[in-house]
């Protein structure tokens, strides 16, 4: 217990400065952990895809849409399982901020083809048998404070109008990986609507989502379907369920790399005020590291004083840092609403930020454990008075 | 020039080797393309038992010798055996659990741990010896009791005076029991009464403990306490 309690003395010896140390770590374990959930964030429904879903959609742009007959020649391609559609809605519940998704979706067919969206058997029959019936995800009932019955209006973007639907049932994620602000509703009762008004809009699918009876044929199962449609008038492009999904963030990829950098930048950052404070603290003490040496300790425990002095005061600022990353995120993720439907702190990012502790504790070191374990007893000596 | 220095052989300590034997020992330190002598050709003999007072002017080479003697600097040439031990044939590692068991240092400016109490600074050494937990604690209440600081063990430096910081640092070089005790100007920072008290107590090491010390000063009246003066001039020895 002797040399731990020598450590932690001398940690505490100069309290404001080893105080605004930590502080200083803590904010940027912090930011670390925040920066990489934000990106975790953005590439979550990528990395919540599944392998065994290929999506198709125009080739020129996700803006065009396919026709609706293009599913029953999709279902005829080898490989093919299930097919199911959607509709991007774009609609908007009271106020332009309260943005979430919103999918037309067919059904049956659609939410069979996602087993991570839990939902009792009751609210999908309920669901089922409702044209106007709607499924929304946990976290956006909970943000809008919405119940099972409850009537939500949303006012069409894309399809004009305000259209009313009933809340027949919440889903939650099969983990807390899976998407749960997003709000479906029938596609039959958009497209029927739409025949009315507009009938050159209707019986147009955004997306076909397709089920795959073997995830390894993804890739011949894609250039089959791409093959079925091509010199059509709506040719196809046909992708794996994430390169879809990473297609969006790719859009976007630029702020990613910045954000990552800026993560990255704090914690060189606070390894150079980690690194001076660990060199003041040393020459301060040369006499001390000289005496031990006098002593008979040798190089290595003044040099294992300084490291673990140091990777001691890291790790205090990295848990610390850690902890508040949690509410934090949570209070970020509220603020946000549901721009980002999947926020959550990974224990990967945890990891990350335990790393990053470690590793400024110990470059913080390096060079002033080096320089001490290097000092000549008598000039360190000398030093005295 | 050289120079040797012995005591007189008039007893049968004298038959006895030298517990510190001194041959033809140098230091010089190279500056550029210039050599800087600080020692030359040094001969001194000290016996088991002896109070030695090293005494010259700054610059002479006395707290450089007794460095050398205290197995913390190594001489440029010549031998310099203690109890046997050619200490400057030592490595690194060999020379520091050589110190560690065979010399107590102290120091002008005492050199404490200031976050360790008087208790943990007499203790210190005893962290390189394989002593049990309630072995070390007996050993250095009795080290604590001897320079009589037995009621303050558990003060932090700060909270003493320097009288008691050195008698505490008296305590952490008598710890180990060295075979050799090295103290630098050890009255130097301390008002003549102290300092009195503080020599008083090297004193009875010496005498009542028989432990040997080489003491460094500048002080006529502190060199008084030793049994054998030696003096350097110019990094020569001269009596």
């Amino acid at each position: 217990m002797f040399v731990p309690l020598f450590i932690l003395r001398s940690a505490l010896r100069h309290k404001l400065r080893t105080t605004l140390t930590v502080v200083g770590i803590v904010v940027a374990i912090t930011a670390f952990g925040l920066l990489s959930t934000i990106v975790d964030a953005w590439y979550a429904n990528a990395n919540a895809s599944s392998s065994a879903r290929l999506v198709t959609r125009n080739s020129v742009s996700l803006v065009f849409s396919l026709p609706l007959t293009y599913a029953q020649k999709m279902r005829q391609v080898p490989g093919v399982a299930s097919v199911a559609w959607a509709n991007w809605f774009g609609g908007v519940y009271v106020s332009e901020r309260n943005f979430f998704a919103q999918f037309a979706i067919s059904d049956p067919g659609y939410l069979d083809m996602y087993p991570e969206f839990l939902l009792s058997a009751d609210e999908r029959k309920a669901f089922q048998i409702d044209r106007t019936g709607a499924v929304a995800g946990r976290r956006l009932a909970e943000l809008y404070g919405w119940k099972v019955g409850d009537q939500i209006p949303l006012r069409g973007t894309i399809y004009p109008g305000t259209w009313t639907f009933t809340l027949r049932g919440i889903y939650d994620g099969v983990d807390k990986g899976t998407d749960q602000s997003t709000f479906f509703f029938h596609f039959d009762y958009l497209n029927e609507a739409i025949k009315k008004q507009y009938p050159r809009r209707a019986d147009q699918a955004g997306v076909f989502i397709v089920q795959l009876k073997d995830p390894s044929q993804a890739a011949e199962v894609s250039e089959a379907i791409d093959a079925t449609f091509k010199n059509s008038l709506a040719e196809t492009l046909t992708e794996t369920e994430k390169a879809f999904q990473l297609g969006f963030v790719a859009m976007t990829e630029t702020i990613l790399l910045a954000i990552q950098a800026v993560s990255f930048v704090v914690i060189v950052i606070i390894m150079a005020v980690m690194a001076n404070t660990m060199a003041m603290t040393a020459r301060e003490r040369y006499t001390e590291f000289a005496t031990l040496k006098a002593l008979g300790f040798r190089n290595g425990f003044v040099a294992l004083l300084i490291f673990a002095e140091s990777v001691g005061i890291a790790l205090a600022g990295g848990l610390v840092g850690i902890a508040l990353t949690f509410p934090l995120a949570r209070l970020f993720a509220d603020a946000m609403g549901t721009l980002f439907p999947i926020f959550f702190v990974s224990e990967r990012t945890v990891v990350m930020q335990f790393v990053a502790a470690v590793v400024i504790g110990v470059v913080a070191a390096a060079v002033p454990a080096w320089r001490a374990a290097r000092v000549r007893i008598v000039d360190g000596l000398r030093a005295v008075g | 020039m050289a120079a040797s220095s012995s005591p007189p052989p008039s007893s049968d300590a004298a038959a006895a080797p030298p517990l510190v034997a001194i041959r033809a020992l140098s230091k010089y330190y190279v500056r550029g393309d210039q050599i800087i002598p600080v020692l030359v050709d040094i001969n001194l003999d000290v016996r088991a038992g002896d109070f030695v007072a090293l005494m010259g002017p700054s610059g002479s080479g006395k707290t450089t010798l007794l460095n050398l003697v205290a197995g913390i600097d190594k001489p440029s040439s010549g031998t310099l055996a203690i109890a046997g031990v050619d200490i400057a044939q030592l490595g690194d590692g060999d020379l520091a659990a050589w110190r560690a068991a065979n010399v107590g240092f102290i120091f002008q400016f005492y050199n404490l741990m200031p976050v360790l109490t008087a208790f943990q600074n007499v203790e210190l050494p005893l962290q390189l010896t394989s002593l049990a937990r309630a072995e070390r604690r007996e050993r250095v209440d009795i080290a604590l009791a001897l320079v009589g600081l037995a009621d303050r063990k558990d003060h932090y430096p700060n909270e003493l005076s320097g009288g008691q910081q050195q008698r505490v640092a008296i305590a952490r070089a008598i710890i180990t029991d060295p075979t050799l005790i090295v103290a630098d100007e050890p009255t130097g920072d301390l008002d003549r009464t102290t300092g009195g008290e503080i020599l008083a107590l090297l004193e009875r090491l010496n005498d009542d403990l028989g432990k040997t010390i080489i003491m460094v000063t500048h002080d006529p009246k502190a060199a008084e306490r030793a049994h054998r003066l030696v003096h350097l001039e110019k990094g020569v020895l001269v009596d």
